[in-house]
């Protein structure tokens, strides 16, 4: 019949999120390429697009990840790539987030016309092809950076963690405590602010996480299809060169496979984390 | 003090909006200064809709609802949150009234922000303090809790107290003791009944028949969202004339008599009675013409008004 | 034959510690003998009334023994009931009514769980059927699905299942609670019936509403924290009970013809304990008006007059004196 203490319950999250494996497997790798991306390119000295060795070398001493076709060190690519991985999902993730999150509430809350219309909007943004409107705005902006494409990337994920925040505010709405807060005179954006979203926190951190995930793929499937920023490096570029310079019937593994593995990594790490988060969040998943 | 007039709630269902579901239909009863009216009914009767569209947390189909003479049914804004410092409502599970992830204290906090802003905490404490031994609680035993740090009566207790804080006329009070427990439901009841001896009007919904004695001078009963029999409620219990009071009365629990041996009706699920009386189908003395004419609600004696057409035909 | 329980005690494991829900229950229940179980939130009367057909975990089986018709069930082994569950021993559990599958028909539901006790739902089809005519539920419910009946007629099924063995003893966990008036009464007859056609052999009827023991049951078992506090025919509790918690839980029962105004009843004092630490002795000690020195150990479940059991030290010393 009693409920959880919040306090408890926090620390009780804590306890059961740090025996959750998935959660410290996938927190490990993601932590682990984060430390990369941060102190990487402090180890070498090379730029990552600078020609500074002799071409095509597998990994040795000198160029820990050897070299590409045009002698350019594979490791400063790497390392540097993996930076830039990271401010798009941050960045693309969290525009997207934001975006789904305002959206979701206010039709959740709303109802009605307001509910409707959003609708509409979602569903719109939903079908439009992204890729087609991507190719056009490249035409248009002949210099791409990385924060346009996660701008880019950001507007064009939300629409399903908007309609899934709506589903929950929809249920929230409908608590008693929700009806109090009216009935002492809240108006409806300081309910929705302070007692149906801090309701919603947990949810929302598995959809951030989700989103950033996302927003990695998104652009590395762009780089590696040209669509990427102009300039800087990242890491579905760096697949995009070797593919085009045929890295793969050269044997040149050391230019394809760590970027696609890095990638491939860092998104299943976060998958696995959100299963696991799932499960400390919810006790009746949880493997007692 | 409060009047309801007519008053239906129509909802949509059904795929598309087909169909209606009437879950009031032309509710009419006034509750005076300082009474206590018990509103009656099993689940499905629509009383906690009447209470909701009361406290206007629901809107209304069609009537209207007035408190000391003004409609209440379309009041917006600042009239609304005037019309919140006068009436209040609390409701059936105390757990779920309550933000779990903040305190319980909280319910009164917003009450300050939003009601008195301007008043010095010394003043508020005082207010506060004086509020919460009203209604039983002692103030350093329950103040700075969570929630579930605290039982089903003391949380059902807290929300008087913040329903008394704005010194209001009107209180709803839906289901508010069938969650507690045995020992505690006749505190929280008496303290009702106290609070009443002191000029408060309420509105007391339940379906438990005894509790409805208890407190209240008159009742409403309600059967799928419509009144079939209202007035004193001694009258009524004494001398019930509509069929579902009658069935009500006799197949309730009692701890003073067992239950006679009558048969009862068991029926599947009702259908949606559009026309016709709304106890036809379970209705032991219904006639063909009950299932075409709605009956009204008439007087049979003073303060004793049932809607069944054996009552009213009989002049 | 009989059930006979004794020194039953269960806890619940949790990451807080063990609470001691059940604390040596000991009581008999005779052939034909519908006992009521009745208690506040917390007594643990779902806990005994589980842990005597379905003991998983999070309870955790202490120590006790529980006969029936004079053979030991093997409560602490899940594996070893499978053998006494739904043959000797059966429960409708609360909001039974809910747990259908909404996308199976009553009677395939009906099959499959007949057949995962290795029973042949055609050979049993007929007495089945007889059950529902005495039920009031048409035989056309086979082939219904659960949302198309209301509350009441799901209640019934689900009895009408559990029942469908003839165990010796049925529990029934909260049936009538989330039933509308009318239902309730035909639901609480309906057991009756069930125990005078010799369909079950005794009955533990869990709930929190007296007034439906009152009715329908021949004895009152009355918990409180997870001790036994009184046993005894339902007259008895209901105008002549002797402990002191059962007294005052009876006077604070709203009764219709009693009004505020002419007789205001009173509640007790204070909340149950949280049985986490449980206080020592007599768990309902801090809230009674007659609790004495005697009262921190635990009082035995004495016989003090034929088939009226009480546990307080109080009722024990007037007993000596008189």
């Amino acid at each position: 019949m009693a409920q959880e203490q919040p306090k408890e319950v926090r620390s009780e999250f804590i306890y059961f999120a740090l025996r959750n494996r998935k959660l410290r497997v996938g927190l490990g790798i993601l932590v682990f390429f984060l430390l990369f991306a941060i102190l990487g390119p402090f180890l070498t000295e090379y730029e990552p697009n600078a020609y500074v060795g002799p071409s095509a070398q597998p990994p040795s001493s000198e160029f820990w990840f050897g070299t590409t076709t045009f002698g350019q060190d594979v490791y400063s690519q790497f390392a540097h790539g993996l930076r830039s991985t990271f401010i798009v999902g941050l960045i693309g993730g969290g525009i997207g987030t934001l975006i789904g999150v305002l959206i979701g509430l206010l039709a959740g809350y709303r109802g009605g016309m307001v509910d409707e219309s959003l609708n509409m909007l979602t569903n719109i943004v939903l079908i439009i092809p992204t890729l087609a409107v991507l190719i056009i705005i490249a035409a248009y902006l002949a210099v791409r950076g990385i924060f346009t494409e996660s701008v880019f990337i950001g507007l064009t994920a939300w629409p399903w963690a908007a309609r899934a925040i709506r589903a929950q505010t929809f249920s929230l709405r409908a608590r008693e405590f929700v009806d109090l807060a009216r009935m002492s005179g809240c108006n409806s954006l300081r309910i929705v602010l302070t007692e149906i979203a801090p309701n919603m926190m947990s949810y929302l951190l598995l959809v951030f996480i989700l989103q950033f995930g996302g927003a990695i793929l998104n652009a590395a499937t762009l780089d590696f299809i040209g669509l990427g920023p102009t300039r800087g490096m990242s890491l579905g570029l760096m697949m995009n060169n070797a593919v085009l310079w045929a890295a793969l019937q050269l044997g040149m593994w050391w230019w394809l496979i760590p970027p696609g593995a890095a990638i491939a990594a860092i998104v299943g790490a976060l998958y696995v984390m959100n299963v696991g988060l799932d499960e400390v969040f919810n006790p009746k998943l949880r493997e007692m | 003090m409060l009047r309801l007039d007519n008053i239906s709630k129509v909802y949509k269902v059904g795929t598309f909006g087909g169909k209606e579901l009437h879950a009031v239909s032309n509710v009419s009863f006034d509750v005076k200064d300082g009474e206590v009216v018990s509103l009656i009914g099993e689940s499905g009767s629509g009383k906690s809709t009447i209470g909701k569209m009361i406290l206007r947390l629901i809107p209304l189909s069609s009537g209207a609802i007035s408190f000391n003479g003004v409609d209440i049914s379309t009041l917006k804004g600042s009239a609304l949150k005037e019309y919140y410092r006068n009436v209040q409502g609390v409701f059936q599970d105390p757990f779920s009234s309550y933000n779990p992830i903040f305190k319980a204290d909280r319910v009164f906090s917003i009450i300050k922000e939003e009601f008195f802003p301007e008043m010095g905490s010394r003043e508020w404490t005082d207010r506060l303090e004086n509020s919460l031994r009203a209604v039983g609680l002692n103030p350093p035993d329950v103040l700075n809790k969570f929630p579930h740090q605290l039982s089903g009566g003391q949380l059902q207790r807290f929300l008087i107290a913040r329903a008394l804080l704005l010194d209001i006329q009107f209180l709803v009070a839906d289901e508010i003791i069938s969650m507690l427990d045995a020992s505690t439901r006749i505190d929280v009841l008496n303290l009702l009944a106290d609070l009443k001896s002191r000029g408060l009007s309420i509105l007391f919904i339940t379906h438990d028949l005894s509790l409805g004695y208890y407190i209240s001078e008159r009742a409403v009963m309600l059967y799928r969202g419509r009144v079939v029999e209202m007035g004193a409620t001694e009258k009524i219990y004494d001398n019930p004339l509509h069929p579902y009071t009658k069935m009500l009365m006799a197949s309730v629990p009692r701890l003073d008599k067992k239950w006679a041996e009558a048969e009862m009706e068991l029926k599947a699920r009702p259908s949606e009675i559009l026309r016709g009386c709304v106890y036809y189908e379970r209705c032991p003395v219904a006639d063909k013409d009950c299932a075409s004419y709605s009956p009204a609600l008439l007087e049979v004696e003073s303060d004793h008004s049932v809607a069944c057409f054996h009552y009213t035909e009989r002049e | 034959m009989s059930l006979q329980v004794e020194n039953l005690t269960v806890y619940y494991q949790t990451l807080r510690g063990d609470v001691q829900a059940l604390e040596s229950a000991t009581f008999t229940i005779q052939d034909g003998e519908i006992m009521g179980l009745a208690g506040e939130s917390g007594c643990g009367k779902t806990t005994l009334g589980h842990s005597l057909i379905y003991l998983k975990p999070p309870m955790r089986f202490i120590k006790g023994h529980v006969t029936l018709d004079n053979e030991e069930l093997p409560v602490w082994d899940m594996e070893r009931m499978n053998d006494f569950r739904f043959k000797k021993i059966s429960i409708i559990p609360q909001y039974a009514m809910n747990a259908m599958n909404p996308t199976r028909k009553i009677g395939k539901m009906a099959e499959e769980l007949l057949g995962s006790r290795k029973m042949d739902f055609r050979a049993i089809l007929p007495e089945l059927k007889r059950r529902l005519d005495l039920v009031k539920l048409s035989h056309d419910v086979l082939n219904m699905y659960p949302i198309e009946l209301s509350g009441g007629m799901k209640q019934r099924m689900v009895m009408v299942l559990s029942a469908l063995l003839n165990p010796s003893l049925l529990i029934a966990d909260e049936i009538t609670s989330a039933l509308d008036v009318s239902t309730q009464k035909a639901v609480a007859e309906m057991l009756v019936e069930f125990r005078d056609r010799e369909f079950v052999k005794s009955m533990i009827v869990i709930t929190h509403d007296i007034s439906i023991l009152y009715q329908i049951a021949d004895s009152i078992m009355i918990m409180y924290a997870g001790q036994l506090a009184e046993k005894a025919p339902t007259d008895v509790i209901i105008h002549s009970a002797r402990h002191p918690y059962t007294k005052l839980l009876i006077s604070s029962l709203p009764k219709v013809g009693v009004k505020y105004a002419e007789k205001r009843l009173t509640g007790i004092a204070g909340s149950p304990p949280l049985l986490l630490h449980p206080p020592v002795g007599c768990r309902f000690r801090d809230r009674c008006p007659l609790a004495f020195d005697q009262c921190l150990e635990v009082p035995p479940f004495v016989e003090i007059e034929k088939d009226h059991f009480v546990a307080c030290w109080k009722v024990l010393e007037e007993n000596a004196q008189a």
